[in-house]
């Protein structure tokens, strides 16, 4: 068994306490319970400081600022040129900073300014890109022609009928089909503009259990997601009781 | 039974779900009973595309998770990394989500250390920086933009790896491993505009999301949760490792919740049936 330092051993078991701490909940709401919440969210918001500090601030404005005011020392370049640098290097601090404006009743109007501009440049850049990438595409793969996938299907039914042996392009080929057939039909449960009868009606109903199916998937993973959160405490809890066992020879 | 019986069934206090929920997941754990693995063709895919690689190409592996969901994330990444550096290529890596840093860090060092490779000449980290949305977008004119310097302050120039490497289309892929919603900045800015090839690793939670992208050939590759991570374990021949020691408490608690499931629904149908009558 590896030996573990008495230094490694007394973090771990900080944090074997903060697991068992939160673990707690699971019984009742408890003062236990409340330290662990409220220690990681002020340790939280210190790290995240810490971490913007050193890999953005630093070089993203910091860095460019003071270079950019130094420049007015060297012989090198334009005056015109020097200003426009200096500006370009100023704005970003100066739009950051009006973000405190909120911590003041009077001016925290002035904070929408720098959260204005964030959205207006993440909308301009992401909303062209989102329909190509998340409607158009989409649709795109759903748009096959019907002959090949017949075909397709047809010639793997024979070698299976002659051989014996699929190319399992018969089975790719029905989800192909049901891919289509869902996608129409999980879109027709959302046209309200009709009363679900008839055909609209049938193909809304097979809509919602395509839908149910889906939700259906979702929370197997979701499951499967949480197992292995409770599994990741579970292992370093063994790993730590492990470690504390090492240290002593036990 | 009694409808009694059924309804008292229904009234159980969920602690007691909690306490057999958490037995059946750590018994499992200290018993290690090997449960068979499924290779699908969506991590498959990933596999063999790192494994179509010659040596030296550079690929992207950047990670974005932090300790909330480590559990699933952290076997996922040392496998894929794994499987990079044993394929001797060079991988450039970033850490996007905040709380993530210093654990991706440490994955991408130690996972390097264990097959010799040196920091500069065979792996780059270039750490974090705020905004997801418009890194990725810079990475693709740049990484030099959005990341003047990596993770430990030195300039891009000055790392051997990076010479030559400039922006998406001088690497041979991406695999973003990803526990956050940034994924859909990947598929948007690094497939989207850049036309990068791009692969995913994900949590089990939000894994169902992203099929419809693989169906689309948006990605070529997709690694769900615990699951997908014992897989590429398999694939890479580590049958023992975390996720697949980890299988077994999955599939006994999976049943479990299934039984659970199964008696809540009897209960509340008889529950309803005793109320009728």
């Amino acid at each position: 068994m590896e030996v573990v330092s008495l230094g490694s051993i007394l973090w771990m078991t900080v944090a074997a306490f903060l697991t068992l701490c939160i673990f707690s909940f699971l019984y009742k709401d408890n003062p236990f319970y409340i330290f662990a919440e409220h220690l990681i969210v002020g340790i939280s918001a210190g790290y995240w400081i810490a971490i913007l500090y050193h890999t953005s601030l630093t070089d993203l404005w910091i860095e460019p600022l003071a270079n950019s005011a130094l420049a007015f020392g060297s012989p090198e370049g334009s005056m015109a040129g020097k200003i426009g640098m200096l500006l370009v290097n100023v704005a970003p601090g100066l739009i950051g900073i009006l973000m405190f404006s909120r911590f003041f009743k009077k001016t925290s109007w002035i904070s929408r300014w720098p959260i204005a501009f964030y959205l207006g440049v993440s909308a301009g850049v992401a909303l062209p890109l989102f329909m190509q990438s998340f409607v158009i595409r989409q649709v795109a793969a759903n748009m096959m022609n019907p002959a090949d996938i017949l075909s397709t299907m047809t010639a793997d039914l024979t070698i299976f009928y002659n051989y014996g042996q699929s190319t399992l392009l018969f089975w790719q080929g029905l989800g192909q089909i049901i891919i289509v057939l869902g996608s129409i039909c999980g879109l027709a449960y959302f046209y309200f503009s009709a009363q679900h009868r008839g055909i609209l009606g049938g193909a809304a109903k097979i809509g919602i259990w395509i839908l149910m199916i889906g939700f259906g998937a979702t929370f197997g993973y979701t499951v499967m997601a949480r197992i292995s959160l409770l599994i990741g405490r579970f292992n370093f809890l063994i790993d730590w009781i492990s470690a504390i066992g090492g240290y002593l020879g036990v | 039974m009694n409808a009694g019986f059924w309804q008292k069934l229904a009234a159980l206090d969920r602690r007691w779900i909690y306490l057999v929920i958490g037995i059946v997941t750590f018994v499992p754990i200290l018993a290690y009973i090997r449960v068979p693995v499924n290779i699908t063709y969506e991590v498959e895919a990933v596999y063999r595309k790192i494994d179509s690689l010659p040596a030296g190409t550079v690929v992207m592996v950047p990670m974005e998770f932090g300790p909330s969901t480590m559990a699933e994330m952290q076997p996922m990444a040392t496998a894929v990394l794994r499987h990079c550096f044993s394929r001797d290529l060079k991988v450039i890596s970033t850490a996007m989500q905040i709380e993530g840093v210093i654990l991706n860090e440490q994955v991408l060092r130690e996972t390097a250390a264990e097959y010799g490779r040196n920091y500069g000449t065979d792996y780059v980290f270039l750490g974090y920086k705020p905004y997801p949305d418009l890194v990725i977008l810079n990475m693709g004119e740049n990484f030099r933009k959005p990341f003047p310097r990596d993770y430990y302050g030195n300039e891009l120039d000055s790392l051997p790896m990076m010479a030559g490497v400039n922006h998406y289309s001088n690497v041979a892929c991406i695999i973003n491993l990803n526990a956050t919603s940034g994924v859909d900045y990947w598929i948007n800015y690094a497939n989207g505009r850049y036309g990068a090839e791009l692969a995913l690793g994900v949590t089990a939670v939000i894994a169902t999301d992203y099929y419809a992208f693989l169906q689309s050939k948006q990605i070529f590759g997709l690694i769900g949760g615990l699951k997908g991570a014992a897989e590429y374990e398999r694939l890479i021949g580590r049958p023992k490792d975390i996720a697949n020691r980890s299988m077994t408490s999955v599939s006994v608690a999976h049943v479990f919740i299934i039984l659970f499931i199964v008696i809540g629904n009897m209960a509340v149908f008889a529950g309803r049936r005793g109320g009728r009558g």
